[in-house]
This record gives structure tokens, sequence and C-alpha cells, in this order.
């Protein structure tokens, strides 16, 4: 971590720091960018059209419904203006590109967001998921005409069950999110299926916000699970509250402490036998994948994020994709549509129009089409590139980045759990020990100054200040050590209660940002100008009141 | 491995600090008998990327690739020619492989975008603001539902049925678990679509009147009577849009005081893909903003007074309200709002403008072309890009035979509503800026042949 590694001396040394400003905000690589709306014009475009030629036409039209009149056609409703700015190409592309260069992404370095598996994205799935016969057919072509396509959702489906021990696998679901809510609806439509209303879902402490949300739209009243000293879900607790009310328990495992839980069949064996179902929140699936199945764990039904262990790209928020894989109690009910392989060795997509009466259960439909394809591709050939022996693997070289930085940095940041053995693919840090009023969003931001984006703040809530570090099996050694060597700098400063990191970052893009501000009074869309200097939002001028 | 960037030498050393002396040491939490001894055996072992991509291109092979042949599908997705820097500038690795943008710091690329989009998509749609982007057009039509419910405090929600079947079969599906009440019907083949009927069914109890513009049979009506009725009764009107290139061309729904405009953003940027991944387009009032979901970006400034962009209003989201969110959403559809916004940008007013003509002057001219055929009758008395067809026969063999001719001919309404007798000579034709000369030539010659 030297910018000298040479050791050479300049011949015309630079005697004074230059504190400059420059007249353009811009600083050499660092450049400002306007919005769009402040350097498009409505009169620009960056698309030329072909000049349309209205093919011959035979005899004369009398049916006055077939004149080529628009104002017909339209029904008189012509719009008189959009207000919505274009830019040329290479103006677009400049624009895209200073934008983009704001960013950054784990192609720049890591990226230890805890929970969330940044890791490296292939970029053999980019090119397969643009092959004309997956980006470039419709969801509603006829069978016959996207065979590749439906017996791809089938491997992959297949891999999934595979992988994961379990009976079947909805594949529509549009994220984890998603498919929480799917394996949810699941559970519920098998309870009202044997005329057993419940109305509790119980949810540990440290689980994603998502879980209590999911839950609750469902129509259940959530109930937290407390969790034990060692981070762990606590069973005795879990075990007292069964009863003829609970509908389910979310788990994640491994948990969002970064530990796997242990008693996982224990507790799915106690849910059951109080007529309740397992349902495993597998954001964390990395750390366990080719290791472990959670259909061995007695689970009922778990999302696979695959956007986090099979590595499709995040994209700045999405898209994701989150099929949930089911046991066979739960198989019957999942959503339409359903891919299944025939006798005869094609494979179809049960939906309506093939059979609907196939899947009479189902509870219903959770997005118009298939699910998100072009994940799929990426998924598969992603899996594919890593094979059995290949995953496992990533599981192993995931747990053991983990662990190295976890045993790495136990001597300068507070990890409440590393008395209670080995992390699974994230670490946990707290910020006990910090000095001086300093807290972990200090750590974080003086992280960026160094070049990394921060870990995950403040989450799980179980943990005081949490810093949860998910380095993930795609860094090297070097990239780590470079990391563990800017924290563990950081984690000093903080302990000595160095003021300084409050104004961190210095050197990224911006400064820390006014989110009270933000808040307070809500700025979300680019209002113009009026010419005497007031707001005359152009946006406004429609939908008025 | 190619993927992975640990050597054993770089394992060995590792664990020795950690103080392990084999890998199995770490995973001791996990009971042995959930543990595998080795890889699962029916799966196969690493793979080179040449084998992977020998494998997928077999199987993408076996699809009919829409570029290829005579095209006039729609229903919901539509194929349009994107731009060349569209995929270029999604591909941008800080676009690519960023998360969402938690640390605004080093995100301003992300959130400005954004905020860009948000405001493209509000002026699009004719409202004041909108939020990130939603899955797509069906989960953000439910959406716009339960937002409904959120501040009218009324449960009921006429549904048109004008509106794309699988929107409504997502919706009742989730109305099951909430309990919301769906009052749905099925369209006939008629020109008129049913707004008298929805105005009659609106009482001070209806939550929202939800309807499609232009609708799954791709007519075109102004939505001011609905909107005033519904106002009336203090109920919403929420508008759906699936061919939101339309918007070039005829007034936004915002326009016409629609409370909540959904859409699709599929068709301006992302591509067919096979229904997905797609972005769903969300916009409404201000006054309504604290009761939308999903993420927002806003304005602010930063500490040396620069402005810069954060995600903001959080406190309405599941990481912050946990069980009291007004949405579980988390990952939305971030890249495709992207490219939704820089094929937008690349249109502006006027090459949007432009794009729509071209397509309403083609589906017009097709319309002519089709509607001569005969026993084959155009529905609809008003269209942009998509019309329906009532053909002798039942559209759904017709559909099948002509793909036996390389024609992919439209969408049956059998497809969509087989258990409808009534729609199964209905045939739904798209025609976009993509369909040449030659392509509406086979299309007539092979629905001449398919209804004979």
């Amino acid at each position: 971590m030297t910018a000298n590694p040479s050791g050479w001396r300049p011949s015309a040394p630079v005697n004074e720091q230059v504190e400059g400003t420059t007249v353009t905000g811009n600083r050499a690589l660092t450049l400002e960018e306007p919005l769009l709306f402040e350097i498009g014009s409505r009169d620009q475009t960056g698309v030329d059209f072909e000049t349309f030629s209205a093919p011959a036409q035979a005899g004369a039209v009398n049916d006055p419904r077939l004149r080529p009149s628009p104002e017909h056609r339209l029904a008189g409703l012509e719009r008189s203006s959009l207000d919505l700015p274009g830019l040329s190409e290479p103006e677009t592309v400049r624009h895209y590109t200073r934008l983009s260069r704001q960013n950054y992404a784990i192609d720049l370095g890591l990226f230890p967001l805890g929970s969330c598996t940044m890791k490296h994205n292939p970029r053999l799935n980019e090119k397969l998921a643009r092959l004309p016969g997956f980006a470039d057919i419709h969801p509603l072509q006829p069978q016959e005409t996207v065979q590749g396509a439906i017996e791809l959702i089938n491997i992959l489906a297949e891999w999934l069950i595979a992988l994961t021990g379990m009976h079947s696998v909805a594949m529509s679901p549009k994220a984890g999110a998603h498919g929480e809510l799917c394996g949810i609806l699941c559970i519920r439509a098998a309870l009202e299926a044997r005329g057993d209303a419940r109305e509790v879902v119980l949810v540990p402490e440290s689980a994603h916000g998502t879980n209590p949300a999911t839950a609750a739209f469902a129509g259940y009243r959530v109930e937290n699970i407390p969790a034990t000293a060692a981070g762990r879900v606590d069973l005795d607790a879990l075990k007292a509250r069964l009863g003829p009310d609970i509908a389910a328990v979310m788990i994640t495992n491994p948990n969002t402490c970064g530990l796997f839980e242990p008693e996982m069949k224990a507790i799915s064996d106690a849910v059951h036998a109080a007529g309740g179902l397992v349902y495993c929140d597998g954001a964390n699936f990395n750390a366990i994948v080719g290791k472990v199945r959670p259909g061995d764990l007695g689970i009922d039904a778990m999302h696979i994020n695959l956007h986090k262990t099979f590595s499709t790209p995040h994209g700045g928020g999405g898209p994701g994709s989150g099929p949930v894989v089911l046991s066979e109690a739960l198989s019957p009910f999942a959503p339409l549509p359903y891919a299944a392989r025939q006798d005869d060795g094609s494979v179809v997509l049960i939906e309506e129009e093939v059979g609907a009466e196939a899947r009479p259960h189902s509870f219903g439909r959770m997005v118009a089409f298939h699910g998100q394809m072009g994940m799929f591709s990426r998924a598969l050939a992603y899996m594919l590139s890593h094979g059995a022996d290949g995953l496992a693997q990533v599981a192993e070289d995931a747990v053991l980045n983990a662990n190295y930085v976890l045993r790495s940095l136990e001597d300068v940041l507070d990890a409440p759990f590393a008395a209670s053995g080995p992390c699974m693919h994230e670490a946990i840090f707290s910020d006990k020990g910090f000095g001086g009023g300093l807290s972990t969003i200090d750590v974080a931001k003086a992280l960026i100054d160094e070049g990394f984006h921060p870990m995950t703040m403040y989450f799980p809530l179980v943990v005081h200040g949490a810093m949860l570090v998910e380095p993930t099996e795609t860094e090297s050694k070097a990239g780590l050590d470079q990391f563990i060597t800017a924290l563990r700098s950081i984690a000093e400063r903080a302990r000595a209660g160095d003021q300084s990191l409050k104004a961190a970052p210095i050197f990224a893009p911006r400064r820390r940002l006014d989110e009270t501000l933000a808040a307070r009074k809500p700025v979300l869309a680019y209002k113009t100008p009026a010419p005497d200097g007031s707001e005359n939002g152009s946006a406004s001028k429609y939908g008025g009141g | 491995m190619r993927y992975l960037p640990l050597s054993d030498a770089d394992r060995a050393e590792m664990l020795k600090v950690i103080g392990a002396s084999a890998i199995d040491d770490l995973f001791k939490d996990v009971p042995a008998e959930a543990r595998l001894d080795g890889p699962i055996g029916d799966l196969p072992n690493h793979a080179s990327e040449l084998s992977v991509e020998r494998q997928l291109t077999a199987l993408s092979r076996k699809n009919m690739v829409a570029g290829e042949v005579p095209f006039f599908l729609g229903c919901g997705a539509y194929r349009h020619h994107i731009p060349a820097s569209v995929d270029h500038l999604m591909q941008r690795g800080e676009f690519l492989t960023a998360y969402t943008p938690y640390q605004p710091e080093i995100a301003q690329g992300t959130l400005q975008m954004l905020f860009e989009f948000q405001t493209q998509v509000a002026r699009l749609l004719g409202c004041e603001v909108a939020n990130a982007s939603m899955y797509d057009g069906s989960t953000a039509m439910w959406e716009a539902i339960g937002m409904a419910h959120r501040i009218t405090r009324r449960k009921r929600t006429i549904i048109s049925s004008g509106v794309h079947p699988h929107y409504v079969s997502v919706a009742r599906t989730m109305a099951k678990f909430t309990g919301d009440q769906l009052a749905t019907s099925l369209p006939e083949l008629a020109a008129a679509a049913d707004a008298e009927a929805l105005i009659a069914a609106i009482t001070d109890e209806t939550s929202a009147v939800v309807v499609q513009y232009p609708d799954i049979l791709g007519r075109i009506a102004d939505l001011t009577p609905i909107a005033d009725a519904a106002h009336a009764s203090g109920a919403l009107l929420i508008a759906v849009v699936t061919e939101p290139v339309a918007l070039g061309l005829i007034k936004a729904p915002g326009e016409m005081g629609a409370d909540i405009v959904v859409g699709e953003g599929q068709s301006i940027g992302v591509g067919l893909q096979f229904g997905g991944p797609y972005v769903g387009l969300f916009a409404t009032r201000e006054k309504f903003v604290r009761q939308m979901p999903g993420r927002l970006a806003g304005e602010t400034v930063d500490a040396e007074g620069k402005r810069g962009f954060v995600l903001t209003l959080s406190t309405r989201e599941q990481h912050i309200r946990r069980e009291k969110a007004t949405s579980n959403i988390c990952t939305n559809s971030g890249l495709c709002a992207l490219a939704f916004s820089v094929h937008m940008t690349l249109l502006g007013e006027k090459g949007l403008g432009q794009l729509a003509q071209i397509n309403h002057a083609r589906a017009c001219a097709v319309s002519e072309r089709l509607s001569k055929i005969p026993g084959v009758d155009l529905v609809n008395d008003s269209f942009f890009n998509e019309f329906t067809l009532k053909l002798p026969v039942e559209a759904r063999p017709a559909v099948h035979a002509m793909v036996e001719t390389n024609v992919l001919g439209g969408v049956s309404l059998g497809r969509l509503y087989p258990d409808v007798a009534a729609l199964h000579n209905g045939l739904v034709v798209a025609v976009t800026e993509t369909v040449t000369d030659a392509d509406i030539d086979a299309f007539e010659v092979a629905l001449r042949e398919a209804v004979q």
C-alpha cells in the first residue's frame, strides 16, 4: 500500500501543497455532472428514425373505422406536451459515464456489505444472458417456440432442488422479499387448506426487516423471538411460545450475526410438532451452498437470492430474483407459472392456458409472466461454471475469508460472538471501546476515504453499533490484507477518540450528505426554475389537486 | 476455479492465522449429520467458459427469436429497437456491480440517475412524483391498490375489464391475503370499453377504480369522466400503462385526473427477455408521497453545501418500520430503471413523439390490411400500436398454425382467458417500428391461411 514502490525521487519535486479550487468544480478525473434537465433540450434527440412508407393499399376503404385518421384512432386524446429533454448520443454517453464514475462498485474493490453477498459478477453471464434466444423472446410466445427457455428454467430448478435438498421450487418471485412473500403465502394457503387458521408468525429480533414486513402483509401478527447472549435463537423461549396460534417461524440461517443455528433441526421439529411451518430466509445461503442442504434441516420454504449466492449483478438496487424452494407439504400450493418436465422429456410451463387444473391448490399468480429470465440465464451460467465441487469451494472460501477478517481484527474491534467459535461467511463487530463519542458511522465513512465500500452498519439491531463484514469468496488474500490494514488503522483511531473521523469522507465525490434536510423537505423530482427565479414545477402543472 | 482467487498456500496460511487446522473446523457449528461428505452427487463438476457457453448457446437456439421472424406480439411486453449505447452504459461496472445506494457519498451516480428517472417517469405519466422503480407493472398495480386502501381507509376496489388478466390475477392473489375486495369483470370483443359500468359501480365504499390505458384489447378512452366520478365519491383513480411509448402521442393519465399511475417500463430500454427482469413505474400526487411504496431518491446538500442525492423518506420502508412498512419491497429494479432512463434521454420528447407516431401509423396500416381478410373484423375504434381482431375461427390454433410458417402473429385471447369461450376468436396484434413491410406481407399471408 504505497504510491511509490520503486523508491525513485522526482527530478523536479513540488514543494508546497496546493489546496486549490477550480472554476469548473471538477478535479481532474473527478468530474461534476449537471442534471439531465439542466443540459438537455426538448428539441434534441439521440435517435434517428427510418422514414415510414405505408404499404400499398388495395382498393378503397369504406368502413369509417378504417380511415387512417389519427384523430379518430386516438379518441381525440393527442398529447400537447411532455417536457422531456433529450440529448444527442455523445452527450448521453458522456452524461452517464460521468455519473458512473461517482459510484463505488465491486469491479473497483472490496464491497463487504454484510448479508448482501457482493461477489464478483462474471462477464460470461452477461454475455450469455444477451444471446438473442434468451434476450429477444416474448413471454407470450407459443410454448413450442420457447422450448429452450422453458428447459433452462427447468434445469435451473433442478440445480436449486439438488443444492437445497427440497422437493420443488417456485421460480417466479422477482426478488428476495418477493420470495419471502411467496413462501409465507404458500404456508398460509397450506394452513387454510387444512382448516387451521393461525394468526402469529414468530421472527427473531435479529431478522432482516423484510421478514416482519412480509408476515404483516400476509395478514399475520408478528412477534419477536429473543436471541441468546451467544447470538443464536433462544430455543427455550421459542419452544415456550409455540402453540396452536403460531402459523410459522421465520429463521435466517446462517443468521444475521454470521452464525449457524446449530439447533435448526430441533427448531424445525418443535415447530412442526406444534402444527406450524418453518420459513428460512436464504439470504445467507452463500455460507453453506454445496456444504449443507436446508432440506435436511426440516425447512418448509426458503427463498434463494440469485443476485447474492449466484452472482447476478445488483445493478445499483436490482433487479433481483428470488426463487423459493419448497417442502413436499407446501409444493401443491406454489404459484403459477410452474415449470415441469413431462414424461416424454419435453418441458412445459404450467400456467392458465396449459392447465391450471393440473395445480388446483396453487395460491395464484405473483407476477405477470414467468419471473426473471434474464437472471435465470446468468445464475445457470454461474452454477455450471462452478459445478458441485466449485460451489462447495465457494462456501469454504467465503467462510475462510470472513474468519480471517474476524481473527485479524478482534484485538482492535469488539467481536461480541468471537468467543463462541468460528463465524460463517460474515464477521460481526460492535462499537464497544470507541472513544470521543465516535460511532460506527465514523468508521464506515473513514473506510470510504481508504478506498473501500463500508460494511453493513447498525444491523443486526441486537448488536450495538453493529458492523457486519461479508468479504465473499471472490476476494484475494492480498485484497483482504489491505482491507484489514485500513480497518485496523481506523479502529485504532476510533478507540483513541480521533475527532477527525467525524469529517470523513474527505476524498469522495461528496462529503456527508444531509439526510435530515432531504426528509424534512422532500424534493423528489426536478422542477424547472421559472424565469423570475421562483420554482415553478413543470411536473406539477399536470395532475393538479 | 477461475472465479476463486485463493491459492492452496493462501488457504493454509489463513487457517493458521485463524487457529484452525482444517476448513471443516470452521463448519463445526453445523451438526455432522447435516454436513455433506463431498460434492453433491448428481451435479456435474466445474466447467470451462467455453463449455458453459456451448451448453447455454445450445439451449438458446431452441427458441424462435422475435427479431428473426415476422413478430406481432404485445399484451404487456413490446419489442422496440434499443439504441446500442443503452446496453453499453448499463454494462459500465460502476452501475452494473454497485449495490443499493446505502452510502450516498460513493453512490451519487446511481442516486442522481434515480432522481432523473423519477422526474422522467413523473412527467411521462403526468404526475408530480414517481418512485425509483418497482419489480414490474403487475406488482406495481397491486401496490397501488394497497396504497389507495391506506389513503382512503376503504377496501373495495373496482378493476376494469380492460386490465391485463395477469395483472388482475396478481391482485386477486394478493387480495386473498389482505382482505381487500376486488370487483372484476371480463372484457367483450367490442369497440367500447366499460367506462359507464365502472362509473355506475362506484359507491362511497369504493377505495379505487383501476383502468388500463390503452387497455388489454388496445382501446383508448378518456379517463376524465371516471376520475370525476371516483373523486365525487372520495375514491381514487389508478391508471395502468403497459405500453409507455403510447404516452409520446396520447394524453397522460395524470393529466386526466388519475391519482396513482403505474406502468410497465419494459418497452423503453429493457427488451423482451421472456418476461423479466422488467421495471415497474409508479407515480402519484405529492400529497400522497408518504403512503408510497418503494425507494425514493431525493435532493439534498453535503457538508460543504454541494448538491447531492440520497435515498429518503425511508421511514416508510421495511428496514426501518419492519411490520408497519408500506411495502416489503427491498431490491427493486435499479438497472432496468437505468436502461429506461438512458433510452428516454436519447429519445427526449422529440424522439419519443416520432417513435410513437411511427408505431401508430404502422399499426393503422396493418389493421387495414388484416381486416380486409374475409371474416376478420377489427374490434377497436381507437388504438395506439395494438388492436384486437375478431377471427372467424378460434385464435389459439390460428396462432399455432402461423408458427408453422415462422410467423409470430399476435397473442390469442384464449392464451390469456382460457375459460372464456366468448373471447376465443380474439387475436391481439401489436405493431411497432421494428416491423418491416415484408413482415406485414408474411403475416397477412399466414393469417389468411390460418383462418380459412
